[in-house]
């Protein structure tokens, strides 16, 4: 388990990485935290010719408040979203997922922008970025362009990134009055990818949903947004009988959007099963944090 | 400080282990720490992709010509120079350390790389290009048996089990699976092997943990008088739970590559090769019958066994179907029972040493048809066990197989385990829980098992005939040595043939001799390296079958009785008195009754060593002392193939308290209780550590581990991202009481406790989860998704 | 020297302070800083049980945060501090937390202590008095085989508290 030969480059400011991303394209590997690459190349199921080191660069950790959103640097560490007191007010659901990305030690590695570009279906960030709406800034020598979530995730491990193009910023919504949120995920064992997971992002107004975002987790080639079970919800009072019908509605309409494989560790039919169990779970939790916020 | 001692002395004190400041600070000693001869070259294996093909060619050209390669070996080079690993059955399939023409699972070795570093060798490994033609692969143990890959099949009878289960008021049959998981020592293995062309010899570093039937295996194998092998450990071994007895083929392999390259070699092994081809613990699958009288009472038993053991018979294999065989009643009088063991091979890695051998296998089945048995005749559980465990006046107990239980009072392990667990109080919530919405199902599982620890070296034999038994020699018994010395200032050296992987068998050696010496702890350095040229050992020495605190410890007590004998003997000359009458305490050899009369061991040993003209009349010069014991009652099997496969016998009794959520099939433990009795306990802090590492070891099978093939015999647990190893979030804290009849058998009293919850706790928690879901069977492990199929499959899936 | 690995290139030229001391050293751009550690420095504590960034052994400390050895490159420590297991205790004194862990019998084969030591570390730092919960949490990304974890549980415990002290 030693990686195979590569060339590694570590450049020195933004503009030569792209240049050598430009040079290499297909070739060249960008190295982040290394959580999911490195032990690719340990296993030789990675063989990047060449090797970009992006964790020197500076300025690819930042953090920006503007008006609505918060802008992280793509190498902002997992450990940092985790545990920033200025992140986890602004960002609950993305606070929410963070002790679910592998564990304490490899969050110190790990980064936002790398989680995203991997575009591991079964990822808690992709979920929530989806979710709450967000999107990526992709920079290539040819210039940059933003990518919604909704465009970035095409498929397990595929992201809409060109060759030439390094992820690096990431633009979150904040949550604002009346939003509350919801986040769970169903694994064997804590840490671990998990077998189906849910997250929810709320509005309340007078007393009933006024906006929602259902989005699932490892239950399809990528994330998935469950409109027509958020559809379900708007208009509801939750609290009431008639809530419940919704929330069981919106839950069974969340399963049916699911499109998830049989493995090793689970059925098909037990992840669809948690989709909704899951989906309920964070409608529930949203709900109950749109309130308290209200 | 260096601990507490206790009042009688220090055997059952709890100092700290004297294994613990090296390895805390980063200085432990394991096998890829070191570098005990300069040069070595590094190997990598090219290994086979598929479960079973012909090998019709290998082309090592292209590997042979890339950067730092010295040379790449073929199966069949290794074939020449050595010989096949022998096995304990004849006429099994023939094994080579390197595929020959066939390889017959998924992982298995087909060429070796010998290159400067690992990267340029695994490099390498990956440009040996070999023309396979695929076979169909055989995986499943009951597919096996059908198409008739039968090692051996033997059957065996003691009482009149047919007529007793005929005439039973109840019969309940089960079929019981156990599937195969792997003990995953969290460092791998490792071999540095120096073969010297002058003396035609070969000297061994590997981090191998015994038992050293296997020195011989694998002298055989390499083609070597066993003396001109000479095989040493590193001071440290990080873990290994039976599977780095599996080393041995490795030291083959490496050795023999060593031999034809005139190099020395070194082999870590990664853990993607560890996944794939270290071994794991057999597939087995039980069919069990059981007669019921109306009272609860056990009648007979009938086991129709089928052991996985894999694409060959690794020695000592089949002896995980055969440890437990003078068990197989586990804690209850039965005396009427049949068996039928059949060993198969199948197209996935071979078998070998699991934690608690065998004995996982057997009580799943065991302890899950008593609970079905009580079910059936509206027993409780509990009462159930009660009404056929051995009474504690029947010991020493001969079981129905010829097993030989040495002391015990498993009734008054069984109450302490029930209050402490408050058995009935869980009963009552269960009932009262009954009338709830019925998501969340509180379950309650016992397991009651004899633990045995002292292997008889002889009982693998039962897997043949008596008659073919007669024509071999007999094996019996299980021993060890130990090697004591006083150096000339009065300081103890002990060097143990153990072979520990963590286990403080340093900590506690030094806590005997210091007991039988008089002296403290400290004043004892122990040394638990083997080196086979140097320690005292025996083809049983090592460290397997729970067996240093009845017999290692025992050999370190008995070298250093002799050594007390030497020492009173001549301070019994200086002090004019009898030796007798000589105590040694406190550093001292003092007249008994008469503490100013004495002399110091200090100055007992400077005479021994400095002037041996002193030494009393007769008196061997010296102060080394090499003792050996064995374990009492191990005979070989006998022609009624009755067989005492263990000297010593624990008992456990675990009551586990799980909640099961029908909704998500999660299983939450909400308690866990285990009675021991172990007899003497000779530190009860590293007792402890044993019973809740092997408690782990037996959860993860029951909750979350499997070695896991598909039909074609492909690996699909080759990772740690797949094969799920309980972590610090899934095992929960274990409460842990202890009874002490200390055994007869074993010079201390003390008895093996290593293995015991490994034993009990899938029987323990399979029964709990069943008694919460109310269903007859599932298997093992139950992971919530897992258990969610079973409950929608009785329409019984917990709806939202 | 053992798991050089054959460069594609010229090595290249890194300086790396470790546990105070500065190395300057070739290093071939494939080679892992675990090997580097342990082969190329000869600081063996930092173990190696599964070189995918799952069992945590050989955990580090890379400019004062915790990381897995296994998944970095030794080029990639070029410039940095790295602290292992050998740096901890000073002199004949271990520190504060090995003393814990051999207070309560927290490791038997004790392979994978120094990652649990280093990963234990850098939490107290953030988490200073956690919960039973909490520790399991963190130790979840720690394997070991051998203890069952409530020992290591208990003394991380104690060590927090005695630090809180
Ligand atoms: S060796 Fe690095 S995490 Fe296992
Ligand atoms: S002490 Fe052996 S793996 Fe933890």
């Amino acid at each position: 388990m030693k990686p195979p030969p590569f060339r590694y480059v570590r450049p020195a400011d933004l503009g030569e990485a792209l240049v050598v991303l430009a040079t290499h394209g297909d070739e060249a590997k960008v190295l982040a935290g290394g959580c999911s690459l490195v032990p690719m190349l340990n296993m030789r199921l990675a063989r990047p010719e060449v090797l970009v080191d992006v964790n020197g660069l500076d300025g690819l950790a930042e953090v920006h408040a503007g008006d609505g959103t918060v802008t992280t640097g793509a190498m902002l560490r997992q450990s940092v979203l985790e545990r920033s007191p200025q992140l986890r007010g602004a960002l609950p659901l993305a606070a929410a997922c963070a002790p679910h990305i592998g564990h304490f030690v490899t969050r110190n590695r790990g980064t936002v922008g790398g989680s995203l570009a991997h575009a591991d279906a079964r990822g808690e960030l992709p979920l929530v970025l989806l979710t709450l709406g967000g999107s990526v800034l992709a920079q290539s020598q040819r210039g940059q362009r933003a990518i919604a979530a909704e465009d970035l995730f095409v498929y397990h491990f595929t992201s809409a990134l060109e060759p030439d193009e390094l992820l690096t910023e990431v633009r979150w919504p904040v949550a604002g009055p009346g939003w509350g949120y919801g986040f769970a995920e169903m694994a064997q064992r804590h840490g671990d990818y998990a077998l189906a997971m849910a997250a929810c992002a709320l509005r309340r107004h007078d007393g009933a949903v006024a906006e929602v975002r259902l989005g699932l987790g490892a239950v399809a080639d990528r994330p998935l947004l469950a409109a027509d079970a958020a559809g379900a919800l708007v208009g509801h009072d939750l609290d009431g009988p008639a809530g419940d019908v919704a929330v069981t509605e919106a839950a069974r309409l969340a399963a049916a959007v699911a499109r998830p494989f049989d493995d090793l560790h689970a059925s098909v039919a037990y992840r669809r099963h948690l989709v909704g169990v899951l989906s309920e779970r964070v409608i529930r939790q949203a709900w109950l944090a749109a309130g308290e916020g209200a | 400080m260096n601990g507490t001692g206790a009042p009688g002395g220090w055997i059952g004190a709890v100092p700290h282990r004297v294994e613990d400041e090296a390895l805390l600070r980063g200085r432990g000693r394991f096998i890829d720490d070191l570098s005990p001869v300069p040069g070595a070259m590094h190997l990598a294996l090219a290994r086979s992709p598929f479960a079973h093909a012909q090998i019709r060619g290998i082309d090592v050209s292209a590997a042979q010509a890339a950067p730092g390669v010295l040379a790449v070996l073929s199966g069949a080079d290794l074939a020449a120079a050595g010989r096949p690993l022998g096995a304990v059955i004849r006429g099994a399939t023939e094994h080579y350390a390197v595929a020959v023409d066939v390889v017959r699972y998924a992982g298995e070795p087909v060429a070796v790389v010998v290159a400067r570093d690992r990267y340029l060798a695994e490099d390498a490994a990956e440009l040996v290009e070999v023309d396979y033609e695929p076979l169909e692969a055989v995986v499943d143990p009951l597919d096996a048996a059908e198409v008739g890959h039968v090692v051996s099949d033997r059957s065996f009878r003691y009482g009149d089990p047919e007529a007793v289960l005929a005439g039973a008021p109840l019969v309940v049959r089960g079929r019981f699976p156990f599937g195969r998981w792997i003990a995953a020592p969290v460092e791998c293995f490792g071999v540095i092997a120096d073969w010297d062309h002058s003396t035609d010899s070969l000297t061994v570093w590997a981090n191998f943990q015994g038992p050293f039937t296997l020195h011989t295996v694998a002298a055989g194998a390499l083609g070597l008088p066993a003396a001109r092998l000479r095989l040493l450990t590193p001071p440290d071994s990080g873990g290994s739970f039976g599977v780095k007895a599996g080393v041995f083929g490795y030291i083959v392999l490496a050795g023999l590559t060593s031999k034809i390259c005139g190099v020395p070699v070194r082999w870590i092994e990664d853990r993607v090769e560890h996944l794939a081809a270290a071994g794991s613990a057999t597939h087995r699958v039980t069919d069990v019958e059981a007669g019921f009288a109306a009272d609860g009472e056990l009648l007979a038993l009938r086991y129709d066994v089928i052991e996985d053991v894999g694409a060959y018979l690794r020695a000592p294999e089949p002896a995980t179907l055969y440890r437990m065989h003078g068990s197989l009643t586990g804690a209850y009088t039965v005396r009427h029972v049949a068996v039928r063991n059949r060993v198969v091979h199948t197209n996935r890695c071979p078998t070998g040493l699991n934690r608690g051998f065998g004995g996982p296998q057997l009580y799943l089945a065991l302890e899950r048809i008593m609970a079905r048995g009580a079910a059936r005749l509206g027993l409780d559980p509990a009462a159930m066990a009660r009404r056929n465990l051995v009474a504690p006046e029947a010991f020493p107990y001969r079981t129905a197989t010829g097993g030989l239980y040495d002391s015990g009072d498993y009734a008054a392990c069984l109450d302490d385990a029930l209050q402490a667990a408050d058995y009935d109080g869980r009963r009552r919530q269960q009932a009262a829980q009954s009338t709830g919405d019925g998501r969340r199902r509180l379950g309650i599982g016992l397991a009651c098992v004899v633990e045995p620890s002292i292997s008889n070296m002889g009982y693998i034999s039962l897997a043949e005939t008596a008659t073919e038994r007669a024509r071999g020699w007999p094996k019996s018994g299980n021993a060890e040595g130990a090697t004591l010395a006083m150096n000339p200032l009065g300081g103890v050296t002990v060097r143990l043939s153990t072979v520990p992987q963590g286990q403080g068998h340093r900590t506690v050696a030094a806590q005997v001799a210091a007991e039988v010496l008089g002296l403290r702890p400290a004043d004892v350095e122990v040394q638990s390296e083997m080196d086979t040229h140097v320690n005292a050992w025996t083809v049983s020495s090592g460290n397997y079958s729970s067996r240093f605190a009845g017999i290692g410890a025992a050999a370190v007590a008995e070298a250093a009785g002799r050594l007390a004998e030497k020492l009173r003997a001549i301070a019994g000359d200086e002090l004019e008195c009898a030796p007798d009458d000589i105590e040694l305490r406190d550093g001292q050899a003092r007249v008994v009754g008469q503490p100013d009369r004495g002399v110091s061991l200090r100055r007992l040993a400077g005479a021994a060593h400095w002037n041996p003209e002193s030494l009393p009349e007769g008196l061997e010069p010296g102060l080394a002392v090499t003792a050996f014991v064995s374990a009492p009652n191990l005979d070989p099997p006998n022609d009624a193939d009755e067989v005492a496969s263990s000297a010593a016998h624990g008992f456990v009794v675990d009551v586990a308290v799980v909640e099961v959520d029908t909704l998500s099939g999660e299983v939450r433990i909400l308690d866990y209780v285990t009675v021991h009795d172990a007899g003497t306990l000779l530190h009860p802090r590293l007792v402890d550590g044993q019973i809740m590492g092997s408690f782990a070891h037996g959860l993860g099978p029951a909750l979350l581990e499997q070695t896991v093939h598909d039909p074609d015999g492909n690996l699909l647990t080759g990772s740690f991202m797949d094969y799920l190893c309980a972590t610090s979030t899934e095992i929960p804290e274990l409460r842990i009481l202890h009874r002490c009849t200390p055994s007869p058998f074993t010079p201390l009293g003390a008895k093996g406790l290593g293995e015991g919850n490994t034993m009990s706790a899938p029987a323990a928690l399979a029964n709990a989860v069943c008694d919460a879901l109310g269903v007859d069977d599932l298997d093992l492990p139950l992971t919530a998704p897992r258990i969610w199929e079973v409950l929608a499959a009785a329409g019984e899936r917990g709806e939202r | 020297m053992s798991g050089s690995g054959e460069p594609v290139g010229p090595p290249r030229e890194i300086v790396v302070t470790v546990n105070g001391r500065r190395y300057h050293e070739a290093a071939p751009d494939r080679i892992l800083l675990s090997d580097f550690l342990r082969h190329r420095l000869g600081l063996t504590g930092t173990h190696v049980g599964c070189e995918h960034g799952v069992c945590g052994s050989c955990t580090v400390h890379l400019d004062g945060a915790a990381a897995r050895a296994c998944l970095l490159l030794a080029v990639q420590a070029d410039g940095a501090e790295v602290h292992t297991v050998e740096s901890l205790a000073s002199g004949d004194r271990m520190h504060p937390l090995q003393e814990a862990f051999r207070e309560h019998f927290a490791l038997q084969c004790g392979f994978c202590t120094p990652g649990i030591l280093m990963a234990t570390l850098d939490f107290l730092t953030h988490n200073p008095t956690p919960t039973r919960t909490e520790i399991a949490e963190m130790l979840s990304g720690q394997l070991c085989r051998c203890t069952g974890y409530a020992p290591i549980i208990d003394a991380i415990a104690a060590a927090a508290q005695a630090g809180a002290e």
